[in-house]
């Protein structure tokens, strides 16, 4: 299955990638023969067949007590200070480099 | 005692708890093991020699001063381990092998990791890997290649090649991998050693750099089917951080070996593995002589069907690349990882970052989860794979609900050449003995059963959901008949 150009780039967009020219049609060829090879599951009637996105509630019920739990209850709880979040922080802004920081993107007062 | 390095986990474990080997020594003799194998090797990223030897003086010191834990306390006492680096060591550089995560140094401990920490075991190294776990032969790290140490030409398997390599080359007692669609087995059989997938929910996967979430189990990688019965017991269990994470009793695995023994056993052969066009023949007559083998052990052997074999490697990979897309979208430049420079915009800073930081094959996978999660297309490709995997799923129940295990090839060849296969699809197709059971999110036990050409073959026990002691059970006697036990490469 060949994707076309506009196929391609659309898929960029929604990937947020800029493959060059170069890379785009090599890409392009690869990620169609791999979408063709896919159209396999086509020759299959699944039709009256629920899907199964994880295979984890047929494994919990494997477990003795029922194997899963909604969570940990609900409650903030502080597990890293800030400075350990914004460490790895590749541009950091503000007095004290207390923000992430982006490219502007609201107009106003600098 | 000469080549401390080359013990396995669980003797290292009982000679330091008895004295007779010191921590630091032990240390020493696999960081000077790597120092010897890594330039031939480059199964490892980030290095703490000086650190490990610096617990593991440490636990010395505790020793000696008659401050040494129990052994349930702390079952990995002084044993020197490598984790691979999609995982988190608080303080040690994480890249899961790609170059977005250059400089990310994680401010936690994965709950794997931390679970080693408190067994008392000491952490040497992060092990190299295929770029976020995508890739079947390490080939596709962004630092560099491993190579696999039965033969430096060839790749070692991935995407866990370079934990595959270290264990196999005795660099460390164990090593933690993890396994998206073979990414433990596949290595562990090409470079001769033990790889247990658990369960998918048997292991937490807190602190993982998610590839595939409803896929990705973290495993121990091992030259002894005890050894990582040992590991596993160390690194299963309940975790809140996990939402998928089951809360089941975690059994002695370790415990569970004692007198395992294959009288009565009933092992399941699938036909569609073992008829496969593409098994080698080599492989294929290794494969046959550990059956002939388990068989002569008083086991049943039976054929089975898991019909839709066929079907796993496209569900697999339209799956997966769904789950990857959606994953990978958090490396965005802003709060970690690669930023490109001067971007005009925001939305110039996520598109030029992303294609700067990820490789070719991450950027490919993308790029197909993007098509199949796309409006129009979700239901012929996301969802009709979802619904092909409990087709899959219940194969494997049906089988297993008429035997104990299923026996099959893990690879259906031996380790290829670096740079022999260039296209994704044919590489993809590699992986057809491997993929289905992740898809099913049943545990898979790889250990080494012969030889072919002179490179290892292994094969894979493939078992019920949370029945990994069952596997273990089987794959130590079968080892051990097979004289497959804690084999080393001769490098």
């Amino acid at each position: 299955m060949a994707l076309s150009k506009e196929e391609f780039l659309h898929l960029c967009r929604l990937a947020k990638l800029a493959p060059d020219a170069e890379k785009r049609e090599y890409y392009g060829s690869q990620c169609g023969n791999i979408l063709a090879y896919m159209d396999k599951l086509a020759e299959l009637n699944c039709s009256d067949i629920e899907p199964l996105y994880s295979p984890v509630e047929l494994n919990a019920a494997a477990c003795p007590r029922g194997g899963l739990h909604s969570g940990r209850a609900d409650e903030a709880r502080r597990i890293r200070t800030r400075e350990e979040i914004l460490a790895n922080a590749p541009g950091r802004g503000g007095e004290g480099d207390e923000f992430f920081l982006v490219p502007r993107i609201v107009e106003g007062r600098a | 005692m000469s080549k401390l390095y080359r013990i396995g986990l669980r003797e290292s474990r009982d000679l330091l708890r008895a004295g007779d080997i010191r921590a630091e020594d032990l240390t020493a003799a696999c960081l000077a093991r790597m120092d010897a194998t890594e330039e031939r090797l480059g199964a490892l990223l980030a290095r703490r020699g000086a650190e490990a030897l610096e617990e593991a003086r440490a636990l010395d010191a505790a020793r000696a001063a008659g401050r040494m834990p129990s052994v349930e306390e702390a079952p990995l006492w002084g044993v020197p381990v490598c984790i691979k680096d999609a995982l988190t060591l608080r303080g040690v550089p994480c890249t899961a092998g790609s170059r977005i995560l250059e400089n990310f140094v994680p401010p936690y401990d994965a709950f794997a990791v931390k679970r080693l920490r408190e067994a008392g075991a000491v952490i040497l190294a992060k092990t190299n890997m295929d770029e976020f776990a995508m890739g079947s032969t390490t080939e596709h790290s962004a630092w560099h290649p491993t190579r696999n140490p039965w033969d430096t030409d060839r790749v070692p398997g991935g995407s866990s090649g370079g934990s595959a390599a270290s264990v196999a080359a005795c660099q460390c007692a164990g090593a933690l991998g993890t396994d998206t669609g073979g990414s433990i087995r596949q290595p562990a059989s090409l470079c001769g050693c033990v790889g247990l997938k658990p369960t998918y929910g048997r292991v937490s996967r807190y602190g993982l750099l998610a590839y595939a979430s409803s896929f990705d189990q973290i495993g121990p990688m091992t030259r002894s089917v005890e050894d990582a019965a040992l590991m596993l017991g160390v690194i299963a269990g309940y975790d809140e951080r996990d939402s998928t994470c089951l809360d089941a009793p975690v059994p002695d695995y370790a415990a569970a070996l004692a007198g395992a023994d294959l009288r009565g056993v009933k092992l399941g052969l699938p036909r569609e593995f073992f008829g496969h066009e593409a098994l080698e023949p080599g492989v294929r007559k290794a494969c046959g002589e550990a059956v002939d083998c388990a068989r002569s052990l008083g086991a049943e052997l039976v054929e089975v069907s898991l019909p839709h074999t066929e079907y796993a490697v496209a569900a697999y990979y339209v799956m997966a690349s769904a789950e990857a897309g959606s994953n990978l979208a958090r490396y965005d430049g802003v709060r970690y990882g690669h930023r490109t420079e001067n971007p005009p915009t925001l939305e110039e800073l996520y598109v030029r970052s992303r294609t700067e930081g990820f490789g070719e094959e991450v950027q490919r996978r993308i790029l197909v989860g993007a098509y199949v999660l796309s409006s129009g297309y979700y239901d012929a490709y996301y969802r009709k794979a979802a619904q092909v995997r409990r087709l899959i799923r219940r194969d494997y129940d049906e089988a297993l609900a008429r035997c104990d295990a299923l026996l099959a090839p893990v690879s259906p060849v031996t380790a290829w050449k670096l740079g022999e296969v260039h296209e994704p699809l044919q590489m993809y197709l590699m992986d057809v003995f491997t993929l289905s059971l992740n898809l099913a999110g049943l545990p898979g036990l790889a250990l080494p059963v012969g030889f072919s050409g002179g490179l290892p073959v292994g094969m894979q026990l493939m078992g019920r959901a949370l029945d990994e002691a069952a596997l273990l059970r089987i794959g130590k006697s079968l080892a051990e008949a097979l004289g497959t036990g804690g084999q080393a490469a001769p490098l």
